[in-house]
């Protein structure tokens, strides 16, 4: 098995501390594993909503916070006894770009500060014109050309032409992985496609793998190879985009998809469903799923401990659901009935 | 508590009911020392009795623009040049400031964007939909005001116990909905709500729409729904208004529009909706390519359009009926 890109071990983050009340503590990520393969480059999602743990991820992989347990492996590396010249290199590999296409410029400078800053920090190139030269060729990646938009402040661009330039500073230093944190959502949605469109020139033309953090599931959907929603810090379903969007196993993620607004005046939301005032508290539950509280379909054995991944079929599609505990082959499609407790739990 | 939702969105006959809201001819100019940007340039709306009317458009297109104009809030350097806005056929332009107060939240009620991170965070809920409320109305009794707020959030679904709460005590969607009580609290005619589910994540924005469409529902109120969400508007509202660069350049009941565009910019806008549904590949389109303060001679969409023809470079296409209560401005027809 040739060795991954990017492989997250059994990871945990817990917060504690700070203005929490003593003894408190938050569950960000737990037990979380991933893994992106070297080749092919690939665009994964990791979805999920507000307190998913999404944003954990990607700071634990930047290295921005340390696991409270677990490792992450860069080519086998652990990025956590990483030498420091190790250390430049995985910043120079694994690049980022963030939700706001404002607040990373500083306003007082022209937007090309930013491609100076790398170009200088990571020593890329010996001479102004090759420099220029450099973000030239980064810059007609995203579809932009340096005499339009260099000498520009960023609030005299748009938010979308913004977003690109950093995509465009990430591609710079031709890394290997793109952490994307929510790349288009403060983007028009007119606009949105670009951005996307560019992800999947760079993967398919550069080899760039991206990890997409997001919590809309249409984005993901078209753009997205693989797919890991998140709730509440663990794993609900994950697996080829198109197989769990199209066929999603847990409640969670089935109520997900629900309720993303068709763009079809004739395919109303069913408006039957009940949907709990208090859902967007953090989950009470301790032990156990934590969906529990909302689940149509939960049992007694959902509250005693986490289920784990089950195979949804041959691939890689899995669901931490309990009503998938059994062979593929003979799972209930959509979980509609309850399942004989023939195993403990 | 949960909140369900009874009956559906009707396809409502828009031309048989009163109209409540009317815009003419609005202009509304930025002031730049390069001269004036046209936000809003020469729009025409009307919005019926009971409906809700979806403004969409990409940023910089006017939109919040002329929700703000409606209510006469357009700061300076913006200001409104021209045009006449109605409500129940009261000129509000005309009207001084102290008359302009009775109008505002009485009669016409906003949700701006952002609205929930601008609720005031060192006051309660309680606190501050009674300020919404006794700024426009006097209040008889402090019991009444209470009993009336309790209610308010009854409607949008909240717990009685938000009362007390302040803002930072609650979550993204909560505190939409106290934006939404103190829009209906005055039981205003009309509602702008202004991207009101932009920054919510999606089951959270199912809610909040869904509480939008029961209180609409409830108190018979019309609503112009402004966003770019297509998939929300098709949900949402009854019909569609399509702006482009200070005009608007369609407007249709929502399923004609989705069925057949007739505007360049729409077809342009509904193919790059991305969809859980189908898995399709990506309409790329630029943004607004004029300057503001130029708009080309002839029809506002000329640079853009994949149509486009001599014509349109010399006369403006007026917006005609091209199908019934289907409006266009375009040449091609």
């Amino acid at each position: 098995m040739p060795q991954p890109l990017l492989e997250i071990r059994d990871t945990t983050k817990i917060y504690r501390g700070g203005f929490l009340r003593p003894g408190q503590q938050l569950v960000a990520l737990q037990n979380f594993n991933l893994t992106i393969p070297e080749k092919p480059a690939t665009i994964t999602a990791i979805a999920g909503e507000s307190g998913s743990g999404k944003t954990t991820l990607a700071n634990l992989i930047l290295g921005f916070i340390s696991p409270t347990s677990g490792e992450i492996l860069y080519r086998g590396q652990n990025i956590l006894t990483m030498s420091m010249r190790q250390k430049l290199e995985y910043a120079r590999q694994v690049q980022a770009v963030f939700q706001d296409p404002y607040a990373v410029y500083n306003p007082f400078y022209r937007v090309k500060h930013i491609f100076d800053l790398v170009i200088k920090n990571f020593k890329l190139a010996p001479s102004k014109q090759a420099a220029r030269d450099l973000i030239e060729e980064a810059l007609k990646m995203v579809g932009m050309r340096g005499e339009e938009v260099l000498e520009k402040y960023p609030h005299q661009l748009s938010g979308g032409q913004r977003q690109r330039m950093m995509v465009a500073r990430a591609y710079l230093l031709k890394p290997r992985l793109i952490v994307a944190d929510e790349p288009v959502s403060m983007v028009d949605a007119s606009l949105r496609a670009m951005i996307l469109d560019i992800m999947l020139r760079l993967r398919d033309q550069q080899n760039i793998s991206f990890l997409y953090i997001t919590h809309d599931l249409s984005t993901a959907y078209q753009v997205c190879d693989d797919i890991y929603i998140l709730y509440q810090g663990s794993i609900a379903e994950k697996g080829d985009t198109v197989r769990v969007i199209e066929n999603p196993k847990h409640p969670y993620v089935q109520l997900l998809i629900e309720s993303v607004p068709v763009p079809d005046p004739n395919q109303k939301w069913n408006t039957d469903v009940n949907l709990p005032s208090e859902e967007e508290l953090r989950s009470q539950v301790d032990t156990g799923c934590r969906f529990y509280p909302r689940c149509p379909y939960h049992m007694d054995r959902c509250l005693v401990k986490q289920p784990p991944l089950y195979e949804i079929d041959s691939g890689t599609h899995r669901a931490a659901c309990y009503l998938y505990d059994q062979p593929p082959a003979e799972a209930q499609s959509g979980g509609m009935e309850q399942q004989e407790e023939s195993r403990a739990g | 508590m949960t909140v369900t939702l009874n009956g559906m969105n009707t396809d409502r006959k828009t031309t048989s009911n009163a109209t409540v809201l009317e815009v003419k001819n609005l202009r509304v100019h930025y002031a730049t020392p390069l001269g004036d940007v046209i936000a809003v340039n020469g729009v025409d709306l009307k919005v019926f009795e009971g409906e809700t009317i979806g403004l969409v458009g990409e940023s910089g297109c006017g939109k919040s623009t002329l929700a703000m104009s409606i209510l006469r809030l357009v700061q300076p350097p913006g200001r409104i040049v021209s045009g006449q806005i109605q409500i129940h056929g009261i000129d509000l332009i005309a009207l001084s400031e102290r008359e302009l107060r009775q109008v505002r939240w009485n009669q016409i009620a906003l949700i701006p964007q952002g609205a929930m991170n601008s609720l005031n965070p060192v006051m309660r809920v309680k606190g501050q939909i009674a300020e919404a409320i006794e700024t426009h109305q006097v209040q008889r009794s402090p019991q009444e005001l209470k009993e009336r707020i309790l209610r308010l959030l009854a409607m949008v679904g909240l717990p009685g116990r938000v009362y007390d709460m302040y803002p930072h005590e609650l979550s993204g969607g909560m505190k939409q909905r106290v934006c939404i009580a103190m829009a209906i609290a005055l039981t205003p005619s009309v509602i702008i709500a202004d991207e009101p589910t932009s920054a919510l994540d999606v089951v959270v924005q199912r809610v909040v729409a869904q509480t939008l469409l029961d209180v609409k529902r409830t108190l018979g109120v019309s609503m112009i729904l402004i966003g770019h969400d297509m998939g929300l508007m098709a949900q949402l509202v009854d019909r569609i208004a399509v702006m482009y660069a200070g005009n608007i350049v369609e407007i249709a009941p929502v399923k004609d529009i989705f069925a057949e565009p007739l505007h360049p910019y729409t077809q342009l806008l509904l193919a790059s909706i991305p969809s859980v549904k189908e898995r399709k590949p990506l309409v790329v389109t630029e943004g607004l390519t004029h300057d503001l303060r130029r708009p080309p001679p002839g029809c506002i969409f000329q640079l853009r359009c994949p149509f486009v023809m001599d014509k349109c470079r010399e006369v403006v296409p007026p917006l005609r009926e091209l199908r019934p209560n289907h409006y266009a401005a375009c040449h091609l027809y």
